[in-house]
């Protein structure tokens, strides 16, 4: 489906990690963004989407800015708005959180 | 001789052969009879080999799913250090190739290898899970036969065997079997404590039934202490090898077991995600070996409940047995399978 170019990444996720059949994946993942199942496939639509949720796009230096959110960055928000917790992003706030007794 | 115009298409060994459409209708007919006769199931009604027709009677250098039918592309090996270091390997994938998911793994490959590293791994899971997008996964095949003397601590039931020793293996393999559950869920651990999105079982059941059974006892137990861990199981081949002959899951014996029972078996166990196998016959046409391929895996999509991703790479579902598989071949399964079986991805 294109991975990141497109909504590839999501929809997997949910295959991998609730077991969803490809069709559910694809509605469930549609409904999150305001998007159709059709549209999840398409670069084109994908990559302003992506760009507004701060999901992390492909690398390119026509449209990339520092200020964009990626790589683990993106899975927080993308855990947020698909409303599925990840679970490194759950580790990491584990790690990142303040601790009283230091022991990171 | 005829006057039908021929077209270039391939052998399961990948070379090409120039058939008419009509020899190609006659492969893929022939295809369909022998999954009937070989692993009971229904042939392929004439729409359905129809539309294989037009797909591999096509002279097109390429073809693939109507917009909008795209599945997802699952893998194994994306990080394993072809050419860059894991996590760039990763990143590539990600960035470069647009892969939907990702996996970390070890050259070998093996279990028993990982078992060893389970540490670094989950060390090196941690840090590519910072660097990456996509969903993670760690990927080992079972390879119940590294168990086995001399590699493992185990006799090597496939000397015992062909002494008739037939207890004697069965008990080894058995003993196996209680080392690589310990050694699976030992693996899940670390790399779900490191962040991983799911873990992989691939090519389970080579070393026949003792290997399908110790993923799927390890599937079972990684399910029950980790709710939303993903556990893609693939298989290895069509059929169980009953290697043991006696196994039981769940009060199925698994020795001769076809895709859809093996499906059953494992979304029962708690897999997130099954790739069942056809291999493929290199003296065959890929026509042949497709209608076949389909045929076996159909019984599949009616009972699944989780994704079905069926195998499409080297050597099976009539991508033709050479390690670089020629696109033109590679997009006719892709396409026709998706086409057909409606799959949940490849």
């Amino acid at each position: 489906m294109g991975g990141i170019r497109a909504a590839g990444d999501l929809v997997a996720r949910l295959q991998m990690t609730r077991g969803m059949r490809l069709h559910e994946a694809k509605q469930y993942v549609a409904g999150k963004l305001g998007v159709t199942p059709f549209d999840l496939s398409d670069p084109v639509v994908m990559t302003d989407v992506r760009n507004e949720h701060g999901f992390g796009r492909i690398h390119s230096y026509a449209i990339s800015q520092p200020q964009q959110a990626n790589m683990i960055e993106a899975k927080v928000n993308i855990a947020r708005v698909l409303d599925l917790p990840i679970n490194c992003v759950e580790r990491f706030r584990e790690r990142t959180a303040p601790v009283a007794s230091g022991a990171h | 001789m005829t006057s039908e115009a021929r077209v270039p298409t391939r052998m399961a060994d990948g070379t090409f052969v120039r058939l008419t459409r009509s020899e190609i209708k006659a492969d893929l007919v022939a295809g369909s009879e022998a999954a009937v006769k070989r692993a009971k199931v229904p042939p392929l009604p004439d729409d359905e080999l129809e539309h294989l027709l037009d797909i591999y009677a096509s002279p097109a250098r390429f073809t693939g799913v109507d917009i909008g039918d795209e599945v997802i592309l699952s893998c194994d090996g994306t990080g394993m250090k072809t050419h860059a270091t894991r996590i760039q390997d990763l990143q590539t994938y990600e960035q470069w190739m647009g892969a939907d998911l990702l996996e970390l793994c070890v050259g070998d490959y093996s279990l028993k290898v990982v078992r060893t590293i389970l540490a670094y791994e989950a060390q090196y899971m941690h840090d590519a899970l910072l660097a990456t997008v996509a969903p993670l996964q760690y990927g080992v095949m079972p390879n119940l036969g590294l168990y086995s003397k001399p590699d493992g601590p185990c006799d090597n039931w496939n000397e015992l065997l062909p002494l008739g020793r037939i207890a004697e293996a069965r008990a080894s393999e058995e003993e196996a079997v209680e080392m690589a559950v310990l050694d699976m869920v030992h693996l899940a651990d670390s790399q779900y404590e490191a962040g991983a999105d799911a873990i992989d079982w691939d090519t389970t059941g080579a070393s026949g039934d003792p290997e399908f059974l110790a993923a799927l006892r390890a599937t079972a137990l990684i399910r029950r202490k980790y709710p939303d861990f993903g556990v893609q199981l693939g298989m290895a081949g069509e059929f169980v090898l009953g290697m043991h002959g006696e196994l039981e899951w769940d009060g199925v014996r698994l020795a001769g077991l076809w895709p859809r029972e093996q499906l059953l078996l494992a979304q029962k166990a708690g897999a997130t995600m099954f790739g069942p196998v056809v291999n493929v016959n290199t003296g065959k046409s890929c026509a042949w070996n497709i209608a076949r391929a389909i045929a076996i895996v159909k019984p599949c999509m009616a009972v699944a409940t989780i994704p079905v991703h069926m195998n499409a790479g080297m050597g099976v579902g009539a991508v033709p047995m050479f390690v670089h598989p020629p696109g033109d071949a590679v997009c006719r399964a892709a396409k026709a399978c998706v086409d057909i079986l409606r799959l949940d991805g490849l």
